[in-house]
């Protein structure tokens, strides 16, 4: 985008006012005279701006109907298959404070040249979502909490999830960040592969980190370098495997009453 | 007692001197023995099994006489594996795992995660008013009582056992309203996604009106046991300081927070639920101490009581309103109603479906048995329970079930500055340090 440095300049009125707004004023100055835009810029007006759009991802697929397999349907509707994609990157501008964030975030970048440390921003139900790429977390967890206008001084833990079809990021780990200065509320979202789990460490930065990331190795295997001591947190320590991985199952025995069978939860029919 | 009784680690079998297991009544023959050693230096294992632990925590703590000088906490003793589990039920059913995580505060865990799933599926504007006050009625009973817990267990560790006493007396009168409106003590599963699971039953605002003049009553009894009390004060001041800049970096919230004079309350500052229509003050206190964390408890209890009250009168005014979202494709189909052999499904429901409507019997089948799929994507709304920020991260690929749901604790975090509240102070105020903390084993392990 080539609004980009305007940002910064956004005063705390800004985010007030409504987006399309901020949208028609930003294509108008586009192409006011001696911004050296050739040809005229497209109506932008806000029924004329494209929908928001990105590379999505095929993180899984679901196959059949209702997600039962093994029962005779002869619908054919067993065949069907849809893949579960996540909400696609956002395109400028997200919209209120987010623009401001992202803004500051941006040029904080920029200015030490790590410009892709940002991958992807997801906007979704109103909560924003920074993809960070993972060598860059400490860098970018540092300005967030420390950066003026971003004093993202509170972290709320770090939770893994695990995609195990996403290939060569099967692992996420999704920080929560307040900022108790402006009263704001963002997200971090790193990504490692499952043939390589290792994420740096953020205990330096955020010391309530600690426990946190030792029930995310706990959990799900990944390593956070460079913590003072990453050891199992909820499981006994000579546990093996980690739980909350989706390849780890979830455990039980058949349970018999009245003379009826019933199996362990993750054997049972499902629709899922 | 000898060291030769120890089936867990002989003599030989550490590398860091003597082992002693005391259990009681063996004071003389453990001075005895320690006394022949020249080493001050003593490790003690505390718990997991030991009453002023508040649940399964196990300390470790090293000590020069009686001065503290590391100590560290051991989790993991109640860990049931509940985030686990809710990827293996339908998103209504999580409600009834994630209830019992945190057991003192059970409907602040099911509002994290409907709020969260309902942000999800786009229906947070969708939820009815009514619904918005019941859950606003419940949590803040529901805090009035975690809160009487707090003070109750933290006064009898340190020995105040009429504290201990009264506080359970008048949490069972919060128990009793609990059980009268969703037919639970604990484990409610009573907050569902798009609303409550039941109307108010008939009489129950008059048996929250009777609480509430009740409380006003006994509430002062507390500050007049206490809030003087030499015995008390000189137990709680200045014990387990823990400064603003400590909180922040170590992630606390709640009373802890609170009790540096900072006014970060999420009901305020990120209302949920309507918290923004109550009139209500956030209690701070000045002193970062935990007598500073348990005049706070002391406080927010009248401001629950006074945020119960408005909720009473907003009640009153929607009887008759509906307490679950429009949306069929949501809504459990079925009211429940007290049948001849207890709780079930209302009769004119059981004859709508069984014998009038062939679709309305697939449409219950179908929700019940399969539930409601939630488009994909994530959401993270954070509550403000007794014990601080409580969140949970909801996470949905689509399907009919939770694909992870975790649960940010407060009692997880805050049980973290155990080291630094108690180092360099005596083993005794451990465990007021841990009190004041309030940590719910249940949430820590989940």
């Amino acid at each position: 985008m080539s609004d980009d440095t305007t940002d910064d300049k956004t005063d705390a009125n800004e985010s007030a006012r409504p987006v399309e707004e901020r949208n028609l004023e930003k294509a108008k100055a586009e192409t006011g005279a001696g911004s050296g835009v050739a040809q005229p810029a497209p109506e932008q007006s806000p029924e004329n701006v494209p929908a928001p759009t990105g590379e999505v991802r095929a993180v899984g697929a679901r196959h059949g109907m209702f997600g039962v397999s093994g029962t005779g349907d002869t619908s054919g509707y067993g065949g069907l298959v849809s893949a579960t994609v996540f909400p696609a990157p956002s395109q400028k501008p997200y919209g209120g404070w987010f623009d401001e964030v992202a803004g500051a975030l941006e040029a904080r970048l920029e200015a030490t040249e790590l410009t892709s440390a940002i991958e992807s921003v997801v906007v979704h139900r109103g909560e924003i979502t920074f993809h960070v790429r993972r060598e860059d977390l400490p860098f970018v967890a540092q300005m967030l909490r420390d950066d003026e206008a971003l004093r993202f001084e509170f972290c709320s833990g770090v939770s893994g999830v695990h995609y195990p079809e996403d290939t060569g990021r099967e692992l996420h780990a999704v920080y929560h960040l307040t900022s108790m200065t402006h009263n704001r509320r963002i997200r971090l979202e790193v990504t490692a592969p499952d043939s390589d789990p290792h994420l740096p460490s953020l205990v330096s930065i955020y010391p309530t980190l600690d426990w946190h990331e030792r029930e995310t190795y706990d959990m799900f295997g990944l390593i956070f370098d460079g913590h003072p001591a990453l050891t199992r947190v909820l499981m006994p320590d000579d546990w093996p495997g980690h739980p909350q991985r989706k390849d780890y199952p979830l455990g039980g025995i058949p349970v018999e009453y009245k003379g009826g069978s019933i199996p362990p939860p993750d054997q049972r029919r499902s629709y899922n | 007692m000898t060291t030769e009784q120890d089936f867990y680690a002989a003599p030989g079998d550490t590398s860091q001197g003597r082992v002693f297991t005391v259990t009681g009544q063996d004071w003389d023959s453990i001075t005895q023995s320690i006394g022949e050693s020249a080493d001050e230096r003593v490790v003690v294992n505390m718990g997991p099994q030991h009453p002023s632990t508040h649940g399964v925590l196990r300390l470790i703590l090293e000590l020069e006489g009686e001065t503290v000088t590391e100590a560290r906490c051991g989790i993991g003793y109640l860990h049931t594996g509940i985030e686990k589990n809710m990827e293996f039920r339908s998103w209504v059913q999580g409600v009834t795992f994630c209830t019992r995580m945190d057991y003192l505060s059970p409907f602040f865990n099911e509002a994290t995660y409907v709020l969260g799933v309902e942000r999800l599926l786009d229906i947070e504007d969708d939820v009815p008013e009514k619904a918005q006050v019941m859950r606003v009625l419940l949590m803040e009973l529901n805090r009035i009582s975690s809160h009487l817990v707090a003070i109750a267990t933290g006064g009898m560790e340190i020995g105040a056992l009429t504290v201990m006493t009264i506080g359970f007396r008048e949490r069972e009168l919060v128990l009793d309203l609990f059980e009268l409106i969703t037919g639970l003590r604990m484990n409610h599963a009573f907050i569902r996604p798009g609303g409550v699971a039941q109307d108010l039953p008939p009489g129950a605002l008059d048996e929250i009106r009777d609480f509430v003049a009740l409380m006003k009553k006994r509430l002062p009894e507390y500050a007049a046991l206490c809030n003087a009390n030499p015995i008390f004060k000189g137990r709680l001041e200045g014990v387990g300081h823990l400064d603003l800049a400590g909180c922040m970096a170590l992630g606390l919230t709640g009373p802890v927070l609170r009790s540096t004079g900072y006014a970060w309350d999420l009901r305020k500052t990120q209302p949920y639920c309507g918290y923004e229509d109550y009139d209500f003050e956030v209690q701070t206190w000045d002193t970062a101490d935990s007598y500073g964390r348990f005049r706070i408890r002391l406080n927010e209890m009248w401001e629950s009581l006074k945020i119960v009250e408005q909720c009473a009168e907003r009640l009153a005014g929607l009887e008759g309103a509906p307490v679950m979202v429009a949306d069929k494709k949501i809504a459990w189909p079925s009211q429940l109603a007290i049948g001849s052999d207890g709780m079930g499904n209302s009769l004119d429901h059981i004859r709508h479906i069984m014998g009038e409507s062939m679709e309305a019997l697939i449409h219950h089948f179908k929700l019940v048995t399969e539930g409601f799929r939630v488009p994909a994507g994530q959401a993270y709304v954070p509550v403000e329970s007794p014990r601080g920020e409580l969140g949970a991260h909801v996470v949905s690929d689509g399907g009919t079930r939770p694909f992870r749901a975790h649960f940010r604790d407060p009692s997880f975090t805050n049980l973290q500055a155990t080291s630094v509240m108690s180092e360099g102070g005596m083993v005794a105020d451990v465990i007021v340090a841990i009190a004041s903390i309030d940590p719910v084993m249940g949430g820590v392990d989940r």
